[in-house]
């Protein structure tokens, strides 16, 4: 007698509690292995790049915030320096510290919050509370700087809103100590767990090639063994300033982009150390050009700018004719991009590991739908 | 005894189940929030005492819902079915050396038989709701209950062995009558009964059936209000069933120093059980569900195995 | 350095298309920037692009679809990891019917790139192997970022 076993279509999501918002996946599966997978987006999507063209230059910032509202600062500053680049405007030396500073402080908590909810994936709910503690501390530098927890709207064209306010240096300092000290906590607790490590090493592998053919950006590009980071290779802002590493490594499997990821964090605080020492005392904080919120009007033309996110490459493809609102803005989105290996990456896989590999590849929703 | 202090003892028995499993789910939310930096609840009475029992209340009180697509029939039986035989193999426990239902011969055989029929609840339970998630959940219960009632069973006969008996009672005498608690002469049979314990019992970190983050709510993902609270109430019951067995048979039972009862002992005992089930629940990612067969199979019963030989041969060679 | 690259490029498309191929060729931001009609986007060009020794652009970093009223263009903004250079590349359409060919065979990550903008656009990506829309839902009328779209305040609920 030959038995067969009939496949079952499986709807992961729009509510799920693992798919980090409102993402779908239409999984195929024979028992628990999964067959195929086809991942369906555009719940959230609010059609940022259509509002985009009828609002002016500046008042578009706001709605970077929400695209991956974990770091909403890279967002603020791509579109920002995209269209400081088609005006050629020069950035006062304070604030690109600024911008540095709180960048980086908002790469950490990006990756402190997935960080937890990653575990929270993997079964273990302690590190998520303890992820929250420490990404707290830098929502609060931020908090005081922007006025905000999550969407900043910090940055402006030509510079950025305000300045620190009395004391504020110091304070990231310390919060930098702690967080250093906390993560190694972290890795001591986690990284070293055998259930861990048996659950994500060899699970998930992401070739070379593959990861470069099908786009893959930031940590997920750098645990296949591809050493490149925007912020190193094609150095924006003032990052050519400072000295840090780019975390990599061979394996290409979950536990690799997990590694990437924590060594990551190391390397931001180095960043924000260093700009805490080299920040000039006192200077103007936005272009005089910037200042004026309402005439900006870039000459016409069109740039590509892309700038290393917690994600990976964010980009802008933007166009403008003359006027007051951009003609296109294109965003390119990381998570967006990287989403889409997992059509491919999971088959074949268990149910268990699909969590897994979804969870490491870091994906915001409201990145994904735009 | 006589049938009506019988069931009196259960009525009671019931009752400060009850009552224990309200604690025991306070104490759990305690000791997890103050090991993740919260407080835990602290809402409803001083410490947060009334917060199972409000909890419980909105269960009680929820819309009894029953999917459309569901089989009704055996929806509503799984939950008891999932419940009863957890209750009834606490017949067995002897709390001290005078406080106990029943002075069973084959009280282990009893215990552990009984406790693998609530395995047939989850399947119905999952089966019937009609809902992947729970099919899928409800299938890895059965796989892993099943795998691991062996090397649990394979632990604990190293203890019988070394008794020569399968009644409880009869168990703790010996212990005291060699003023030794078996887990250390058994220590390799402790550690397998623990950790198939905690695969037996669904917890974490192999809370399979019903990984959140995978299975939504695995087995009772279609389950709401009180039929939700008896599946809870099986899972918390067996928690503390499987503590008892533990203090029993490991641990010397109600044996403790005199100036304060058995009972005392031996609720330590079992409180100390769960504070362990509970502090790996807040330490520990899920295991997958492939190693956990695995592990099952080709690590715990082989050492299993090996403890029943050892403690044969020591029983042999002891005379 | 890049205008070097920029020369290749123009040369490579003008020997497989002949002279008139390349339409504009220009730095942009100190960064080629190449324009071609559609017809004469190829898959042997593209294959060309990506495996070529000079070229060796391995990586599609962005694509974007841009209406100019009078015609449509997408562009491809192309890295190339082995030698750390850039290429932006416009490919023009008509607008009546906007068609290109899909690179999705050659860089998978075109897939959902191609997606949204026949999504917003309406480009029609010949040969891709599910071109269906992929932020809006599926019964949505017309390509929204199209410039003569109206949007229609009713059916959104804002009048």
């Amino acid at each position: 007698m030959t038995t067969h076993t009939e496949e079952m279509t499986l709807n992961m999501g729009p509510q799920h509690p693992s798919t980090h918002g409102v993402f779908r996946l239409k999984v195929t599966v024979r028992g628990e292995t999964i067959t195929s997978a086809e991942p369906i987006i555009g719940y959230l999507h609010r059609g940022s790049e259509k509002l985009a063209e009828g609002l002016a230059y500046s008042q578009f910032i706001p709605y970077t915030d929400r695209l991956d509202y974990m770091n909403a600062m890279t967002n603020n500053y791509i579109y920002c320096a995209s269209v400081e680049e088609l005006m050629g405007l020069e950035i006062p030396e304070r604030a690109e510290y600024l911008r540095i500073l709180t960048m980086e402080l908002n790469r950490v908590a990006s990756h402190l919050l997935w960080w937890g909810t990653f575990m929270l994936d993997m079964g273990a709910i302690s590190p998520f509370l303890y992820a929250f503690r420490d990404r707290d501390h830098i929502l609060d530098r931020l908090n005081e700087i922007s006025g905000a927890r999550m969407t900043f709207n910090y940055m402006r064209i030509g510079g950025v809103k305000w300045d620190a306010p009395e004391g504020w240096i110091d304070r990231v300092k310390e919060t930098v100590e702690l967080i250093r000290e906390n993560i190694h906590d972290y890795d001591t607790l986690v990284t070293g767990n055998e259930i861990f490590q048996a659950r994500s090493k060899g699970v998930g592998y992401i070739s070379k090639e593959n990861a470069v053919n099908w786009g893959l950006s930031g940590p997920a590009l750098r645990a296949s063994g591809v050493k490149f980071d925007i912020r190193k290779d094609e150095p924006y802002s003032i990052y050519d300033r400072f000295d840090f590493d780019i975390p990599t490594r061979e394996e290409g499997d979950v536990f690799a982009r997990y590694k990437v990821r924590i060594a990551e964090i190391y390397e931001s605080l180095k960043i924000v150390e260093q700009a805490c020492e080299q920040i000039p005392d006192e200077g103007e904080i936005i272009h005089k050009k910037g200042k004026r919120l309402m005439m900006i009007k870039p000459p016409e033309g069109e740039v590509y700018k892309r700038a290393e996110a917690s994600k990976g490459e964010i980009g802008v493809y933007l166009v403008s004719n003359k006027k007051k609102e951009p003609y296109r803005v294109k965003l390119r989105r990381p998570s967006f991009v990287n989403v889409e290996i997992l059509e491919e990456l999971l088959i074949g896989q268990p149910i268990a590991n699909l969590v897994a590999i979804f969870g490491s590849l870091d994906v915001v929703l409201g990145e994904v739908d735009a | 005894m006589e049938l009506m202090p019988m069931v009196l003892y259960a009525g009671v028995l019931l009752q400060l189940i009850l009552a224990g499993v309200a604690a025991a789910i306070l104490f759990e939310r305690k000791v997890i929030g103050y090991m993740q930096l919260r407080t835990g609840p602290n809402r409803h009475g001083p410490w947060g005492i009334l917060q199972t029992v409000a909890d419980v209340l909105k269960l009680l009180i929820k819309e009894d819902i029953i999917p459309h697509a569901a089989d009704r029939k055996v929806f509503v039986l799984a939950p008891i079915i999932a419940f009863v035989p957890s209750f009834a193999i606490l017949a067995t426990v002897s709390w001290s050396e005078n406080l106990y239902a029943a002075d069973l011969n084959i009280g282990v055989l009893y215990f552990i038989g009984l406790s693998s029929v609530t395995t047939l609840g989850v399947l119905m339970g999952g089966w019937s709701s009609n809902n992947k998630y729970a099919l899928l959940g409800s299938m890895r219960g059965v796989a892993q209950m099943i795998s691991y009632e062996i090397p649990l069973v394979l632990s604990i006969v190293g203890v019988v062995i070394l008794v020569g008996s399968l009644n409880l009672r009869d168990i703790v005498f010996f212990q005291e009558s060699i003023g030794l608690w078996l887990f250390i002469p058994q220590f390799l049979g402790f550690v397998v009964y623990m950790i198939s314990a905690i695969a037996e019992l669904n917890r974490s970190p192999f809370d399979l059936p019903e990984a959140e983050s995978e299975l939504v709510s695995g087995y009772h993902t279609e389950y709401s209000g009180f039929r939700m609270a008896f599946f809870m109430l099986a899972e918390y019951v067996y928690a503390i069933a499987i503590s008892a067995l533990a203090t029993t048979i490991f641990f010397g039972g109600w044996l403790g120093p005199d100036f304060l009862p058995g009972e005392f002992w031996f609720l330590l005992k079992m409180c100390f059980f769960m504070f362990v089930w509970f502090w790996l629940r807040a330490t520990l990612p899920r295991a997958r569900v492939d190693h956990l067969m695995n592990f099952g199979w080709k690590v715990l019963i082989p050492l299993a195995l090996l403890n029943i030989v050892i403690t044969s041969i020591i029983k042999v060679w002891m005379g | 350095m890049s205008e070097h690259l920029l020369n290749l490029v123009k040369e490579t498309i003008q020997n497989q298309h002949g002279e008139e191929a390349v339409e504009e060729a220009d730095m942009n931001f100190e960064k080629p920037f190449i324009t071609i009609w559609s017809e004469h986007w190829t898959h042997s060009l593209a294959e060309t692009l990506r495996d070529g020794d000079e070229f060796r652009f391995d990586f599609l970093s962005c694509l974007t679809g841009v209406d100019y009223e009078e015609h449509m263009e997408v562009v491809y903004n192309f890295y190339s990891f082995p030698h750390d250079q850039y290429l932006y590349l416009k490919v023009k359409t008509p607008r009546t019917s906007p068609s290109v060919i899909s690179v999705q065979p050659l860089w998978k990550t075109a897939n959902w790139h191609e997606r949204e903008a026949y999504d917003l656009l309406g480009i029609n990506f010949s040969g891709h192997p599910n071109l269906k829309r992929i932020l809006l839902q599926d019964e949505w009328e017309g390509h929204p970022l199209r410039k003569d779209y109206v949007t229609d305040k009713k059916a959104m609920g804002l009048e």
